[in-house]
């Protein structure tokens, strides 16, 4: 096959690929995530768990050493068919914490330690390296394979410009697709959806060559046993430790591996889903596996001598004249290896910024807490971690240089995860388990997995010399790093492992029983332990009743989180907690809800202390203590009862005090409404009435009764606007408005209202800055009703707006088939009291510009929001006065009915 | 607000079934370790004819089974395991 016809093809794979996970980006903005949310296609992310180490490596690992490469598999399989034991926890935490990485899981459960993430995360970030580098290796050997059979003449690709581009190109696609957005918690369905695509063909390229090596070459089943009892394969003796060892070590690297925690845990859309992968993740491992004996035994068969095992997946196809099969096969093997490297740097890259950059960022700069928008620091934070990791990569590639060295590193990878399985397990099971218990477990654990397995990796002499390895350090013959402690005549991978997890273990359990844990810890163990218990037993962290204005706290919210989920956050919380409007009471409630919402933006240590700032240090009340103490249990409960009941109980209190609070500045508003009215009515009548008595006494020149006519004409469409405004409202209030329906354009629309609007104090040059991209939308609703409220939200704004060089923001967003249209100005906006009258009749806040009209300008606008099916709110904390105007993309008619 | 002060000793036949089919759950791992360690008693000493590929088929076809068990309790899991009528007594494993 043509080399060149195979780069296109990989670049229409890869073009592929893009298009995939933009369609697929589209589908879930547009609200209609359908079949991304799916278990099929959760269950088909997981298979990033086969990577090109496990695609064209489990070949040549069968051809070296039999059915040993089952065992990389069936860990997996055990621990994903008794999901009951510890996956079900483990997500059910993961949901419930806003959990963004492992580290972040580690660092939460132990007191929401940034110590303890910052050790998960060295240690994801040295064990995943050279993974990484394995796949680059892999995408650039099998590009040789083909390379090297080329007639044609094309010159060998350079190894290091393959690598470069691959690891280029993934960044590319990392970045696009995996830093949309903040909130680790929100779907990457880009991603999610890629990978799925790319599970299916790497699936279905091992199957393809295993039916054509089973009926193509060989003569069926039968004749496949025969060939495999007859090949060296069959000289394979089970080896009883490594066996043991292995599928140990495979089913704790599935659970901790940083890449398969996060497609498992983190992008996990239900918890349910983990139900059908319990069965259908082990039968796609099945189907991975079912074909690797024959291609290997067939490939010893049929190949020459020497040839390397790990590409016979490609080789094999190549000689037996099937270029077609042999792309297939090729494919799959680059999908394998970018959808790992994509999620893994992903992982990596929350994992870095949270538990890294962020900190030190916070720690360099504490008073920014305060300012400015954060999420762009996260954002360019994660990107930059992203590049930074696949550089690594690359660069551990670039310096290893050949095959020897990386062809053990995917077990010496899962052996360093590994370490963090003992912390993980009894956070998630033991309440005992203590910070220091942890950081000792992991850091002992790591050191002598570096020890006995990593650095001597690179061979005797490269890190660890040769004198060292045949008699230990300074001659201790009982720390040479392949036979600790005199354990001779174990496999060194198995020797590696059963040390390190066992001092690791013993460190943790040792030191969690030593420590005495602190109040955060304690609280988050109950949390984690008791993660299926009511919430009430495990309730949430108390802060205390803070200084911090619940404003403060939105604008903390809004540059983590943005304006959009900020908002309809803190609105969601403000409704449960039975008021209306955008600001709900500081509750300790509501700020360990905000807590964990951001936590899932940076991580729970990060966004722990970005509260902290605001609001003073948390405070483990007494009922905190007594749940931690756990022994009283039936005082709790009744406490817990009475809290309830005085939770209830203070909810309608707080709806009670709204309503009448509401209800007596009603009243006060209906008394000067009628001394308004009669006030508005009778200024111009004194006029016309005088006015009039002087003309009808005649002697007056033409010019004098021109003027005199002028006038009481003004005062009489004064009047008649008056009263047109008050017939309008009660029209609309009564619901027995007709609404003309129609489609229209929204940026015409503001159009008309702007030049509308104008004609107020036309002295003031305003700024009008407007999304006019977001604004070529048609809406099907009453035009002439809603530009009569854009009009009217402009005239205020020109009207009351105090700014020197006065600013107007037009922002439209569309979020689940309803349109928003937000109107913002640069001037003092609305203080916080006055918010809840200005859309009642006749509430005019100051006299200062009585640029006519009554006061009935934002009643008449709720009232045509209301029977357009939308709302018109306040919106706080946007340094202005901001309106938002919420209206459905088609009014339909019965909504229409509804709304009146 | 009593059930976990003390939780019932009997339960009625539903509660019951959903207790035995979480242990059954908790039970397929277990077997399943039992079935793929077996192997290792095999006396791989006396290699005297050549048994790879039964082997290999032993262990797709254990594998197989464990994959239909868990399809087996899957449904029926999927239905309990949101709400948590058990209380915690069950839960903590």
């Amino acid at each position: 096959m043509p080399f060149n016809v195979l780069v296109l093809s990989c670049l229409i794979y890869v073009a592929f690929l893009f298009v995939v996970a933009f369609a697929a980006e589209r589908r879930s903005r547009r609200g209609m995530p359908g079949f991304l949310r799916s278990p099929l296609i959760y269950t088909l992310s997981l298979s990033i768990y086969c990577t090109a180490w496990t695609f064209y490596g489990a070949v040549g690992y069968a051809a070296r050493s039999g059915l040993e490469f089952l065992t990389i598999y069936l860990g997996p399989t055990l621990v994903f068919v008794g999901w009951w034991w510890v996956l079900r926890k483990l997500v059910r935490i993961g949901r419930q914490q806003r959990v963004t990485s492992i580290a972040d899981l580690i660092s939460a459960r132990f007191g929401k330690s940034n110590l303890l993430g910052v050790i998960v995360t060295v240690i994801a970030v040295v064990s995943a390296t050279p993974y990484i580098a394995l796949q680059l290796q892999s995408v650039t050997l099998s590009f040789g394979v083909f390379a090297s059979g080329t007639p044609e003449g094309w010159a060998l690709p350079d190894r290091a410009s393959t690598g470069i581009w691959v690891a280029a190109g993934l960044a590319l696609f990392t970045i696009l697709f995996g830093t949309r957005n903040l909130d680790a918690n929100e779907r990457h369905h880009g991603i999610v959806m890629a990978i799925a695509v790319e599970a299916v063909v790497k699936l279905a390229a091992l199957l393809a060559v295993g039916v054509f090596v089973v009926w193509g070459i060989a003569d069926g089943p039968a004749d496949i046993m025969a060939r495999i009892d007859a090949s060296p394969i069959a000289d394979w003796n089970l080896q009883p430790g490594r066996w043991t060892g292995l599928i140990c070590l495979s089913a704790a690297a599935v659970i901790c591996l940083p890449r398969m925690f996060q497609v498992m845990v983190v992008e996990n859309a239900d918890e349910q889903h983990l139900a059908r992968a319990s069965w259908a993740f082990p039968a796609y491992l099945f189907g991975m596996s079912l074909f690797i004996v024959p291609i290997a035994v067939i490939g010893l068969e049929r190949l020459p001598a020497g040839s390397n095992p790990d590409m016979f997946l490609l080789t094999l196809p190549l000689s037996e004249g099937q270029g077609g099969l042999a792309m297939l096969a090729f494919l799959g093997g680059f999908s394998s290896a970018t959808s790992m490297v994509i999620v893994e740097s992903i992982a990596l890259a929350t994992m870095l910024s949270n538990h890294v950059v962020m900190p030190l960022w916070l720690w360099l700069r504490p008073t920014s807490a305060g300012r400015g928008d954060l999420r762009w620091v996260v954002l360019l934070a994660r990107r930059l971690c992203i590049v930074a990791v696949l550089a690594l990569g690359y660069a551990y590639y670039r310096m290893s240089g050949g095959s020897e060295a990386l062809a053990a590193i995917g077990l010496i990878a899962f052996a360093g995860m590994a370490q963090v399985l003992p912390a993980m397990l009894g956070g998630i099971y033991w309440r005992g388990a203590t910070r220091t218990g942890a950081a000792a477990g992991l850091g002992l654990g790591f050191a002598v997995w570096a020890y006995t397995l990593f650095l001597p990796s690179f061979g005797p002499g490269a890190v660890i010399s040769a004198e060292v390895f045949a008699n230990g350090p300074l001659g201790l013959g009982w720390l040479r790093p392949q036979a600790l402690f005199g354990v001779t005549g174990m496999d060194p991978l198995i020797h590696a492992v059963f040390w390190s997890l066992a001092l690791n273990t013993a460190a943790f359990l040792i030191g969690s029983i030593l420590s005495f844990p602190g109040p955060v810890e304690r609280m988050q163990g109950a949390a984690f332990v008791n993660a299926f218990d009511d919430e009430a037993l495990t309730g949430p962290l108390g802060w205390s009743r803070g200084q911090a204005e619940p404003e403060a706290l939105l604008i903390l919210a809004e540059r983590i989180l943005g304006d959009d989920a900020a908002l309809s956050f803190f609105e969601r919380e403000a409704a449960e907690q039975g008021k209306q409007g955008y600001l709900p009471d500081p509750t300790p409630d509501f700020v360990a809800a905000l807590e964990r919402r951001l936590a899932g933006s940076v991580g729970a240590a990060t966004a722990h202390a970005m509260i902290s700032q605001l609001f003073g240090r948390a405070t483990v009340t007494v009922e905190d203590l007594l749940a931690v103490a756990n022994e009283t249990a039936q005082i709790m409960e009744y406490s817990a009862r009475l809290e309830s009941q005085q939770e209830e109980l203070s909810r309608s209190a707080r709806q009670l005090r709204e309503v009448n609070e509401k209800l007596t500045q009603l009243s006060l508003q209906k008394d000067s409404f009628l001394s308004q009215i009669s006030h508005e009515l009778r200024t111009p009548m004194t006029s016309i009435r005088a006015f009039s008595e002087i003309m009808t006494e005649g002697d007056l020149p033409p010019a004098q009764v021109a003027a005199y006519g002028r006038i009481i004409h003004e005062e009489a469409i004064r009047l008649t606007r008056l009263l047109d405004d008050l017939l309008d409202l009660t029209v609309l209030e009564n619901g027995s408005v007709q609404l003309n329906l129609g489609l229209a354009n929204l940026g015409q629309m503001i159009d008309r209202a702007l030049a509308a609007s104008c004609r107020i104090r036309p002295e003031r040059s305003f700024d009008i800055q407007r999304s006019t991209g977001a604004e070529e939308v048609f809406l099907k609703t009453d035009a002439d009703r809603l530009v009569q409220v854009f009009i009217n939200l402009m005239s205020n704004a020109r009207k009351y707006c105090d700014a020197r060089d006065p600013v107007l923001r037009i922002v439209v967003r569309q979020k689940g088939g309803r349109v928003m249209v937000d109107f913002i100005d640069n001037g003092s906006g609305i203080p916080k009291d006055s918010q809840a009258v200005i859309f009642e009749k006749f509430a005019r806040l100051s006299d200062e510009s009585r640029a006519g009209g009554a006061g009935l300008g934002l009643a008449i606008c709720r009232e045509v929001m209301a029977n357009l099916g939308g709302t018109i709110t306040y919106l706080p904390g946007q340094r202005g006065a901001a309106f938002r105007v919420t209206l459905p993309l088609r009014l339909e008619k019965r909504e229409t009915a509804g709304a009146a | 607000m009593s059930r976990r002060s003390r939780p019932p000793l009997f339960l009625a036949k539903s509660g019951y079934r959903r207790r035995r089919l979480h242990d059954a759950a908790r039970l397929v791992p277990v077997f399943g370790a039992f079935l793929i360690f077996l192997p290792i008693l095999w006396a791989p000493g006396e290699t005297a004819e050549r048994d790879t590929a039964w082997e290999g088929l032993y262990l797709f076809a254990v594998w197989a089974g464990l994959i239909a068990a868990a399809a087996l309790l899957a449904p029926g899991l999927r239905r309990t395991a949101t709400p948590d009528p058990d209380g915690p007594t069950e839960d903590q494993g």
